[in-house]
């Protein structure tokens, strides 16, 4: 059988054996849960409580009335102390409503089962998920129920639903697929039936075969819907080469996968979903994978929003000694963190990577010798050598000309460069000046 | 503990790859013709290599005040591929020479590894032939190491099978088609080369060489494939990285006109072989190719 796969990428090593085999444990709930009002793409949230409120579980406390923003909740029972910045993962620090926890975990009367799930509309289900506070939890976190949303002269053809994890050592995923099938099946139905989408695809890559098998099991009598194996490599799991390589379509340059009739959703949001219509729960929790050299006991963990990043590491048994770097995702798209106090679990945490200073490199840069590695490995075959050198001659225009803005930053270019040059960071900073330069424009 | 951690934009892993590891492939790949060159002409071949080697590493060393005389391991490649481009008993100067052009002329004025846009072991070997075209022809044949002329100049054929292992008069590493596919071989499957250049290459040659070269005939391409520098230009001086194109299509373009160019010059030109005024002219080319021929990328949209 030939595996479906897409034009470039790399092999990277995947160490995910450390907690591939680990089932998702509950992380304690933290004593105090820090709810950011921005987790996701778009307008953040305004705070609907104010200190001194005694919350709920699963209460609304954050909102907005921007169209692309995703609604917040309490993850906890308990007062609120104080409503004030908190560190984030991009590095900005965000407002944020601090939860003192009084371990009673008692649910909000908001959160209730709706017995007729399966005879809603799709604009009820729709607004079930904007009110569930439901984003992409593969990280780029934009708010599920616009994604639901497409323009009307826009037809889905296909909602995929993005099991590939191709991000090395994250197993958060692959863990949802093993130990919840049915609840992603249900997602991905429930996704259909909103955008009408004759067709549904699960896509998994061929180094899950266990998670391959449940899918298939739990999507047996599904006439429309296929499990689809990937051959495993990096990025298998971008959303423009998943939809090229299962439908065969290619997402016009500037355009949204809705656009070529596409919609894809990763599998952990279409638990989220399914959570939502079924039991009526908001976003609360997630898996996060936490793994690396870095810490001591690697685990995939069920975590509450809003549980600082410290207090899981300390379940986890804590970093090794010789930790040099914590990323917040995985290592080829994640985000560096300059430390981890006041950084709370967010929606779109989908594993703490630690590494320790035997993957940690700090390398010279050298000059490019034009093997062209990069341009064999670009997924969206773009030039990242020359884009490179114009950002370090300044010469943005011609960043542009060699694409710049078509960049997916995956990061293969960087990744397999012998000389060690940046070349995903040289050309997000192209894509910087030339936004700029476009607003300025203006 | 949390002032040592490092915050730098992703990707956080990089593959093992370096320079110097790549240059040490291309070493590695360079062997067996080295050897076939040690095997057919000798001691005299052994210390033509040395010589051509260590001056050029040396120039380098000088050049960048690196107390590391190996480096990255690309001024001994040039060294080495210079060597093979020459006739098997040069006097020691004309390698010092030849090396110290290459890593100077050929590469530094530009700025060093990556900038040169010639081919710098073939900037060497041109400066040699221009200057010294007596010391450049003074053919051996193998083994005996009796003076004679190329195949490529003489009338009488060597035998295909001659011509495949190396047992033929020629430049030192030229000879042996067998020790360098080995080698190809070996870049190839570490992915520092692909197919593209060197198969337009010999392909462009051999149906020239079988249309033009006094009638339609096959052998005759066979020959022009397997004779001179074609097979060494083909997988070790056209691919070069630095001077060959990056885009696959440009890379089709480059090896095409490297061979149409070598077989205008055997065929017509006042040289009996031409590969390497044909790589250096397609090296002109290189930035010319490589932006008329830029990839579709993913999603372009139909103008």
């Amino acid at each position: 059988m030939s595996l479906k796969t897409f034009k470039g990428g790399v092999h990277p090593g995947y160490h995910k054996s450390a907690t591939e085999q680990k089932p998702v444990v509950p992380a304690k709930p933290p004593a105090v849960a820090i709810i950011p009002l921005s987790q996701h793409i778009g307008a953040p949230c305004e705070p609907l409580v104010a200190v001194g409120d005694e919350v709920k579980m699963g209460q609304k406390i954050g909102d907005s009335k921007g169209f692309v923003s995703a609604p917040v909740h309490a993850s906890v029972s308990g007062k609120v102390t104080k409503i004030a910045k908190c560190n984030s993962a991009l590095g900005r620090p965000v407002d944020a409503v601090f939860i003192e926890n009084d371990y009673q975990d008692t649910w909000h009367e908001s959160v209730q089962p709706h017995p007729d799930w399966e005879n809603l509309t799709a604009d009820e289900l729709k607004k079930i998920v904007r009110e569930a506070g439901i984003v992409g939890m593969g990280g780029a976190t934009f708010p599920t129920h616009v994604k639901l949303s497409p323009p009307a002269d826009q037809k889905i053809d296909y909602v995929l639903v993005n099991g590939a994890e191709c991000e090395p050592y994250l197993t958060a995923d692959h863990r949802a697929m093993l130990e919840r099938p049915e609840d992603i099946v249900c997602g991905l139905k429930l996704a259909m039936k909103i955008v009408a989408a004759p067709k549904g695809f699960i896509a998994i890559e061929d180094n899950k075969p266990d998670a391959i098998e449940a899918l298939q099991k739990a999507v047996a009598g599904e006439e429309n819907i296929e499990v689809a194996v990937l051959h495993t490599k990096y990025p298998q799991g971008a959303e423009k080469q998943l939809i090229k390589v299962l439908t065969g379509r290619e997402v016009p340059s500037g355009g949204l996968p809705a656009a070529v009739g596409c919609l894809v959703q990763n599998a952990g949001t279409c638990i989220a979903i399914a959570n939502a219509v079924r039991k009526g729960l908001p976003l609360i929790e997630r898996i996060v994978t936490i793994t690396g050299s870095g810490i001591k006991e690697p685990q995939n963990m069920l975590v509450r929003v809003g549980t600082p990043v410290a207090e899981v590491v300390e379940q986890c048994g804590g970093f090794t000694a010789n930790l040099r770097k914590v990323i917040i995702g995985g290592p080829m798209m994640g985000l560096a963190q300059p430390g981890v106090a006041d950084l709370p679990v967010t929606k779109g945490t989908s594993g703490i990577l630690c590494l320790t200073d035997k993957e940690v490199t700090i390398d010279e840069i050298h000059p490019c010798i034009r093997c062209g590695k990069c341009v064999d490995v670009c997924p969206v075959s773009i030039m990242p050598l020359f884009i490179g050198s114009s950002v370090e001659q300044g010469l943005y225009d011609r960043a542009e000309k060699y694409n710049a803005l078509d960049c997916i930053e995956c990061g293969c270019c960087s990744y397999i460069c012998p000389a060690k040059r940046p070349l995903t960071q040289w050309i997000r900073m192209a894509k910087g000046e030339i936004a700029a330069k476009k607003a300025a424009a203006k | 503990m949390e002032n040592k951690l490092i915050v730098s934009s992703s990707p956080h892993i990089k593959s093992p790859e370096s320079i110097k590891s790549v240059m040490s492939d291309v070493l590695v790949a360079l062997f067996p013709a080295v050897l076939a060159a040690v095997i057919f002409f000798g001691l005299p071949a052994l210390i033509t290599i040395l010589v051509c080697t260590l001056a050029a590493m040396l120039t380098e060393a000088i050049i960048l005040r690196n107390k590391n005389i190996f480096g990255d391991g690309s001024a001994a490649v040039t060294g080495v591929i210079l060597a093979l481009t020459l006739p098997p008993n040069p006097p020691w100067w004309l390698c010092v020479v030849g090396s110290v052009a290459a890593i100077t002329i050929g590469k530094h004025v530009f700025g060093g590894i990556g900038n040169n846009i010639f081919n710098p072991a073939l900037v060497g070997r041109a400066l040699l032939l221009v200057s010294w075209a007596g010391h450049m022809t003074n053919w051996l044949t193998p083994v005996e190491l009796t003076a004679t002329a190329t195949p490529l100049a003489s009338s009488s054929h060597p035998g295909f099978f001659n011509l495949f292992v190396g047992a033929v008069p020629g430049s030192l590493g030229e000879t042996s088609a067998l020790a360098l596919l080995l080698g190809a071989a070996w870049l190839f499957y570490k992915g520092h080369i692909s197919w593209r250049i060197p198969c337009t290459f010999l392909a462009a040659v051999f149906v020239m060489g079988s249309l033009l070269d006094g009638g339609f005939s096959l052998s005759q391409g066979l020959f022009h494939v397997l004779a001179g520098g074609v097979m060494l230009g083909a997988f070790f001086m056209a691919t070069d990285m630095v001077t060959s194109p990056v885009t696959p299509r440009g890379q089709l373009i480059f090896g095409l006109g490297c061979g149409v160019m070598t077989m205008l010059v055997r065929l017509y030109g006042a040289y009996p072989e031409g590969v390497t005024f044909a790589i250096l002219l397609m090296n002109a080319l290189v930035p010319l190719i490589d932006n008329m021929t830029l990839p579709r990328k993913y999603g372009e949209v139909a103008k």
